[in-house]
């Protein structure tokens, strides 16, 4: 009787010890939770489902099922911010890795004033992204900027760089990498750091030259960081706006405008939320899958440490 | 032949550390070691030698040429490094081919050279694997591969065994010996275990404070000890040095004192450590710690007064001053030095 009594509180006990541990767990998640679950997860799901319904100036919206997502797919400017938006991926992305890298390689050497090299290159990343384009603002500015009077200095005529739809995108995406290298290199410059000098040195008796060592060592060690910093580029040249803001406001034509910008008028310019919302589907649809794809595919062809 | 000579080298760092001018020679197909405390400058040798260092004077041949100002891989050397220095990101074939492929070896005689090497090294079962997925030993093997392949003249090693266990260390070390006297390669080795010193060398070069403290066969280290730092240096348990007259202390090994009936030296017994084959007493004599080793198990308690002797023809004498060893050690008397001093 006893023994019987003893094994039946025992997993009672067991049980109770374990409930415990889960009710402790949860409450220690708890305000990460509701923070992320309040303006993460909640609208996220709450824009999926506006993307669905009429838009409801005073009446009931309506649920119109695809509709909305067929109106973008017809409407003429969408497709027009997405070809900016991945036109200036691709020249942002690429030139801003390379030149981090670049920069990284540089600074890493022992040599004098580098310290100073290195604040240099940083300085930038420190700045807010509205200063920046204000001081671009007055670069590009037509006739008295900056760019004008150099190169009327040099004999050329003044051209209006951020009014001309053929070379807005170029001095976007020049200022957009300028802003973004020094960040970048900052990681390139930690991850080399964690490279062994020996690794150097043997292949320096193994007659490597500095080329090959870079191509056959450092570049592969570097992998890693090159990912990740591909995926946050990738995800600044969807997410920076607000250099549009103060520059351009989409134009001229459009012809500068990106997708987030295009959501921002959408939403807050034309006051269409419903539609606001779908394009915002759409955006996160897109980063997701990128992101996706490069951890899945990329991630087995890296070395990890 | 290449056999290397080094020749007045000095090498500073703002008047910090390095060597100051050192000579000397390792012959062709013999294993040297550079044996020495950490700071002594015995890897700054060996990275002079590499080419790893420029020197600030002196000269350096590799079998008869002139090698002072050229790269490291001009001076066709091969190199194992203290952390082994391995591709983190290359499988241990790769690892090991990486410098035939730098010269542009063909695949053919890359494969055929690699299997060899993999062979002698006995790492053929795991050529596939990232240096992560080794231990300490087999990445050992690798480094020790990389720098065979080359089938370079001559080899230098920085401290290659201080990662490993003792029982692996000791595999280790007769495993290179006789790797070494195999490929007939002339060996550079550098290490601050004297017992690998001993075991393994043809010459050691004992060095202290960037220059040579002494040069010579591990026998003539340890029976001929030109100061008393390399009396102290070498040996386990180390060369007692007691004070003795004006001028000069006595140095005598632990295995030359004995516990004697009558007459000696009064001692008295701090500890007793058993180390299976012998015990190592140690004793204080006035205030000096004096070790002796007895075969077998020694149960003598603490604070026991003992009775220690000697023979004459053991006794080192070293100038007190300068360190050095001074001429015609053996005393003019016979019996037990120490009684005559008091």
């Amino acid at each position: 009787m006893v023994s019987a009594v003893m094994s039946a509180a025992e997993p009672r006990a067991v049980r109770r010890r374990a409930w415990l541990t889960n009710a402790n767990a949860w409450l220690l998640l708890l305000p990460a939770v509701v923070l992320l679950a309040t303006f993460t997860h909640y609208p996220i799901l709450a824009t999926l489902y506006h993307s669905f319904f009429s838009l409801s100036r005073g009446g009931a919206s309506e649920f119109v099922g695809l509709e909305n997502y067929t109106y973008m797919l017809e409407d003429d400017v969408f497709w027009q911010v997405l070809r900016n938006n991945i036109v200036f991926a691709i020249a942002t992305v690429p030139t801003s890795i390379a030149l981090a890298l670049l920069m990284a390689v540089w600074v890493d050497k022992k040599m004098a004033g580098r310290s100073f090299l290195r604040l240099a290159f940083f300085t930038p990343t420190v700045l807010p992204m509205i200063a920046v384009a204000n001081i671009w603002l007055f670069f590009y500015t037509p006739n008295y900027g900056l760019l004008d009077q150099f190169l009327k200095s040099l004999g050329f005529a003044g051209h209006n760089w951020l009014g001309d739809p053929s070379t807005v995108m170029s001095c976007l995406a020049a200022m957009v990498v300028w802003k973004e290298a020094g960040f970048f290199m900052i990681f390139y410059l930690a991850a080399l750091q964690t490279i062994p000098p020996e690794l150097k040195e043997a292949a320096e008796v193994e007659g490597a030259s500095r080329w090959y060592f870079f191509r056959r060592v450092t570049l592969p060690l570097l992998m890693p960081t090159t990912l990740f910093i591909s995926i946050n580029a990738l995800i600044n040249s969807f997410k920076l706006v607000d250099q549009l803001v103060i520059m351009t406001k989409g134009g001229p034509n459009n012809a500068s405008s990106l997708l987030l910008y295009y959501i921002y008028e959408v939403a807050f310019t034309f006051q269409d939320t419903a539609f606001a919302a779908t394009l915002t589907v759409t955006l996160i649809a897109i980063l997701a899958a990128v992101a996706l794809t490069k951890f899945v595919y990329l991630d087995r062809r890296i070395h990890y440490q | 032949m290449s056999e290397i000579v080094v020749n007045a080298v000095s090498k500073t760092w703002g008047g910090v550390g390095g060597v100051n001018r050192i000579s000397f020679k390792a012959d062709a197909g013999t294993l040297l070691v550079l044996l020495g405390p950490s700071g002594c400058g015995k890897s700054t040798t060996l990275r002079l030698i590499a080419g790893l260092e420029e020197v600030d004077s002196g000269t350096i041949t590799i079998g008869g040429r002139d090698v002072t100002h050229l790269s490291p891989a001009q001076r066709n050397i091969s190199m194992v490094f203290q952390s082994y220095a391995l591709f983190p990101h290359l499988n241990v074939a790769e690892n090991i081919i990486f410098g035939l492929r730098v010269r542009g070896v063909g695949r053919a005689e890359r494969d055929a050279r690699l299997r060899k090497v993999a062979d002698i090294v006995g790492l053929s079962h795991l050529l596939e694997r990232k240096p992560s997925q080794l231990s300490g030993g087999q990445r050992q093997r690798v480094a020790l591969g990389r720098a065979i392949i080359a089938e370079a003249p001559v080899c230098l090693m920085d401290e290659p065994l201080s990662n490993l266990d003792a029982k692996l260390r000791h595999e280790m070390r007769t495993e290179i010996r006789s790797l070494q006297q195999r490929l007939g390669m002339t060996m550079v080795y550098v290490t601050h275990d004297q017992t690998e010193a001993m075991t393994m060398a043809d010459r050691v070069i004992l060095m202290r404070d960037g220059h040579i403290e002494q040069n010579g066969a591990p026998h003539e280290l340890y029976n001929e000890p030109a100061s008393d730092f390399t009396a102290r240096f070498i040996g386990t348990p180390p060369m007692n040095i007691i004070s003795w007259e004006a001028g000069a202390v006595l140095g005598i090994r632990p295995e030359h004192i004995s516990l004697v009936e009558n007459g000696g030296v009064p001692a008295t017994v701090k500890a007793v450590e058993y180390l299976g084959a012998d015990s190592i007493i140690l004793c204080d004599v006035k205030g000096e710690t004096v070790s002796v080793r007895q075969t077998g198990y020694c149960d003598l308690p603490t604070g026991a007064q003992v009775a220690l002797g000697w023979q004459n023809r053991h006794i080192h004498l070293f100038d007190r001053d300068s360190g050095k060893r001074r001429a015609g050690s053996h005393l003019p008397h016979r019996g037990f030095p120490l009684n005559e001093r008091q």
